[in-house]
């Protein structure tokens, strides 16, 4: 006899229950974003992660400079005429010869010298392998054929100088050029590339 | 002419302690005038900044507080917090340093300075408004002023220029006892002795500008909290309508 | 009277059979959620222990974002607090959850332990809930204190100053004891790095364990009611108490409309108040600890101060700090104090009415008192409050037997 006013009931509670369920679950939702946000680098972060400056002035052709950059190594090579003409000569031994993989440098970047001024390549210190920092090995061999480059003494991988990646390597992709840009002829910034101070 | 009549409510004020002060000798701390700030007031921050940076910075750091953190909600370019407020930096993201070395302080004043990035919440507003205005000649006195609200400060009048220089009265009050005669002082009011750059209302503004910058940079979130705090608050409302339901209906059947 | 049955307490197939043929996890319900009955006449006393389980969530989930970014070292505990409070992104907002959930912490205990003196909670058979619950107690308190200390302002260095010297007071071990306390001659860095080891892992862990227990001995013996009367003495023919409904979905649905107006309220002191006036963060803590100068006045946070009140009462170092420990411990004592036949308030005499409001009314006074400055006449009004604090419990024996109590019903009052 009352059977529909149950069902009746039953129905609103089961609404209700959905309900009360939808809106405390998205509070809760929301409730987490604070907590996940405090995750985030902060502003001290931030303001040590600011963009470095960098003088190439007085490099001198073939001279590299290490600096860190978020706490990330960072290499500022200035190449030689020399090194710029062989560059060429081992693409065909390479796996992204032409900087395909977007992620790995900025649009200006992307070009056979990886850089926005040719003679001055900066690239991120770490492997893409799992992230040892490669060593300078610019020293010629024909005898076993290495133009000159890096190595990574974790696992052996290789790149050339201009940080492009070998094939069959255990790294995937080249060396990651970081944003940065020319303030002046002697000065690179690194961290932004953006006019805005 | 508000600024006239909190000059008047502060005299007032301090008339009354020093009536109130006669019955307390000595320990009682002073009544203090309101500062009344407007912390919404962008415009009074900017002023209170700009205020900050010229007379304060100079020996007071507020090492907590960014200059990113400040132009932000001051709604100050990048280019006018160089120009205007960042004397002793150079980045946007660096925290307010003082001009003048812990250690020269110490030798100088016998203490550092404090640093001001929390001094609004330590000590209040209140606090800091009397205590810009009540400088007075003292010539026992190192600095050749003493505080009426910090007595035996050892920081000098730093705005005289604005404010000028002014003598405290004092009466003097004796206490015949059995013991003999003690002597109270208490304060009874200023009395201008040398004019400043500014009239009384402007040195008014001008500190209150001060303070509200100080409360500003104390708790730098504060109008963010208030904000979200609506929402939050809105939205438990909506939840407690919609639980208080769900409530009513299971409890429905129990009698 | 249709009664809703919830879904989890049904017998399930497939992946809870496979679960529970592994682990009691239906049974578990069962026993303390959809077969746990509680009476249905709760008022809102009874709202302060879920209320606690909220603040304990939020306390240790703050505290674990705040361990984060915190610094338990002198040099740098004050300033990491403030990077907190303006670097970490919404870092304030837990930072303020966290101070905010301090106080409100000892607002519902308090509250909850007075429900328990109300209605007689801590009687036969529940004496071991209330001595579980005093423990929980303690170590709250330690919990707070240890806490205290660590923002490393003013109030924190001298707040814990003051009570650690309390242990001096004990003769002959008392200035040992202070040393292994601070793990130093004075407080410093090393006080403030065990301290914050305290505060984060050994008593979270003692407080989480010990809820657990205190949870699990008052499933065994069910909740007390209002009305001080067993539910299990009548019960339907399948076994259910006439006057209990199911923890959930009923009392979950109830409390939960209580746990939203407490998170109002919450809310309203984290974002409109955190500091409330400089009772939940007092003022001098804006300073970072100075070793050279002691603030002009200076009192605990208010949640100690009834018991502080005491401590300045006596003007005698080893007869105050003895007075004050006596005061926090007299509670435990309760279940064997109270000698009434009868457990809730609803059914007791006057005098007890009366000892009970005079006793809630005292606490807040002494609460007020420790505030203040100590001298004149608040030193005066904190001894009266003193002794009659001490009254209320030690008298307790006495007139609870002497008291006219009021027949107790059969059954729970109930109006739908």
């Amino acid at each position: 006899m009352n059977d529909d006013a149950d069902r009746l009931d039953r129905d609103r509670r089961h609404f209700l229950t959905i309900a009360t369920a939808v809106t405390g679950l998205a509070g809760a939702g929301v409730a987490a974003i604070p907590f996940l946000s405090s995750l985030k680098p902060s502003a001290r972060a931030q303001a040590l992660g600011a963009p470095v400056e960098v003088p190439v002035g007085s490099m001198q052709p073939g001279e590299m400079v290490r600096v860190l950059w978020r706490g990330k190594l960072v290499f500022v090579l200035r190449r030689s005429e020399d090194m710029l003409d062989r560059l060429p000569d081992v693409v065909d031994q390479l796996r992204d010869p032409n900087s395909e993989v977007v992620e790995q440098q900025p649009q200006y970047a992307a070009n056979g010298f990886r850089s926005v001024r040719p003679e001055f390549l900066v690239v991120e210190g770490s492997c893409t392998h799992l992230g040892c920092a490669p060593i300078q090995d610019f020293e010629v061999r024909p005898s076993e054929n290495w133009e000159g480059g890096f190595f990574c003494p974790c696992h052996g991988s290789k790149f050339d100088l201009a940080g492009r990646v070998f094939k069959g390597v255990p790294a995937p992709t080249n060396l990651r050029v970081p944003p940065h840009r020319f303030v002046s002829d002697d000065l690179i910034l690194i961290g932004q590339d953006t006019g805005a101070a | 002419m508000g600024n006239v009549k909190m000059l008047a409510r502060l005299l007032t004020i301090l008339a009354v302690f020093g009536v109130v002060s006669a019955h307390a000798a000595g320990g009682a701390s002073l009544p203090l005038g309101k500062a009344d700030i407007d912390p919404g007031n962008i415009n009074s921050l900017q002023r209170g900044a700009r205020n900050y940076m010229n007379y304060c910075s100079g020996c007071h750091s507020a090492k907590y507080v960014r200059f990113t953190t400040i132009g932000e909600y001051l709604e100050l370019s990048e280019e006018q917090l160089a120009d205007n407020l960042m004397f002793n930096a150079e980045k946007t993201f660096e925290t307010i340093r003082s001009a003048m070395p812990e250690a020269d302080s110490r030798r100088w004043f016998g203490v550092a300075p404090p640093d001001l990035s929390l001094m609004a919440r330590s000590k209040g507003v209140d606090y800091i408004y009397n205590f810009l205005k009540g400088f007075y000649l003292d010539p026992a006195s190192p600095t050749g002023v003493d505080n009426l609200v910090l007595t035996g400060t050892s920081m000098p009048h730093v705005l005289w220029e604005l404010q000028g220089y002014q003598d405290a009265v004092f009466l003097e009050h004796t206490d015949e006892s059995a013991d003999g005669a003690t002597t109270t002082r208490h304060f009874d009011g200023f009395e201008a002795v040398t004019a400043g750059t500014m009239d009384e209302e402007d040195y008014d503004s001008f500190v209150r500008d001060t303070v509200n910058f100080l409360a500003y940079i104390a708790e730098p979130n504060r109008a963010e909290r208030r904000m979200l705090g609506m929402w939050v608050i809105i939205y438990l409302f909506v939840f407690l309508i919609i639980a208080r339901m769900l409530k009513k209906q299971i409890w429905k059947d129990v009698s | 009277m249709a009664r809703i049955e919830a879904e989890v307490g049904k017998p399930q197939g497939g992946f809870m059979k496979w679960i529970d043929d592994r682990f009691p996890f239906t049974e578990t319900m069962k026993y303390h959620a959809t077969e746990y009955y509680a009476s249905k006449n709760f008022n809102i006393w009874y709202v302060f222990g879920v209320l606690a389980m909220v603040v304990l969530v939020i306390q240790l989930l703050t505290g674990i974002f705040l361990t984060m970014n915190y610094k338990p070292a002198a040099a740098e505990a004050f300033a990491s607090v403030e990077y907190i409070m303006r670097d970490v992104e919404w870092g304030w907002l837990i930072r303020y959850m966290h101070s905010t959930g301090a106080s409100f912490f000892f607002i519902v205990v308090y509250l909850h332990m007075f429900r328990a003196m109300l209605y007689g909670s801590y009687k036969k058979p529940r004496e071991l809930i209330w001595l579980i619950g005093m423990l929980i107690f303690f170590v709250l308190i330690a919990e707070a204190f240890a806490g205290y200390l660590l923002p490393w302002g003013q109030m924190s260095y001298w707040g814990a100053q003051v009570i650690i010297s309390l242990f001096g007071a004990i003769p002959g071990i008392g200035e040992a004891l202070v040393e292994i306390i601070r793990g130093d001659y004075s407080i410093s860095d090393i006080t403030l790095n065990r301290f914050f080891a305290l505060h984060v892992i050994a008593l979270p862990l003692a407080l989480i364990a010990l809820v657990f227990v205190h949870i699990v001995a008052l499933h065994e013996v069910g909740s007390n009611n209002p009305d001080g009367v067993d539910i299990k003495k009548h019960k339907s023919p399948d076994g259910v108490p006439l006057d209990g409904v199911a923890f959930h979905p009923y009392h979950t649905s109830k409390d939960l409309v209580a746990i939203i107006v407490f998170l109002i309220i919450f809310s309203g002191v984290v974002f409109f108040a955190p500091e409330m006036g400089g009772y939940f963060i007092e003022h001098a803590n804006f300073e970072p600890a100075n070793m050279t100068a002691t603030p002009e006045h200076i009192a605990p946070v208010w949640y100690f101060t009834p018991f502080y009140a005491i401590l300045r009462a006596v003007p005698d170092k080893l007869g105050g700090a003895i007075l004050m420990a006596a005061a926090v411990l007299l509670p435990v004592f309760l279940p064997w104090l109270d000698r009434a036949r009868v457990k809730s308030i609803r059914y007791r005499g006057w005098i007890y009415r009366s000892a009970l409001g005079t006793f809630a009314v005292t606490f807040l006074v002494l609460g007020w008192l420790g505030t203040m400055p100590a001298e004149g006449i608040y030193v005066n009004a904190a001894r009266i409050f003193t002794a009659l604090y001490f009254a209320f419990f030690l008298l307790m024996p006495y007139y609870t037997t002497v008291d006219k109590t009021k027949p107790v019903p059969d059954r729970v009052v109930y109006h739908g």
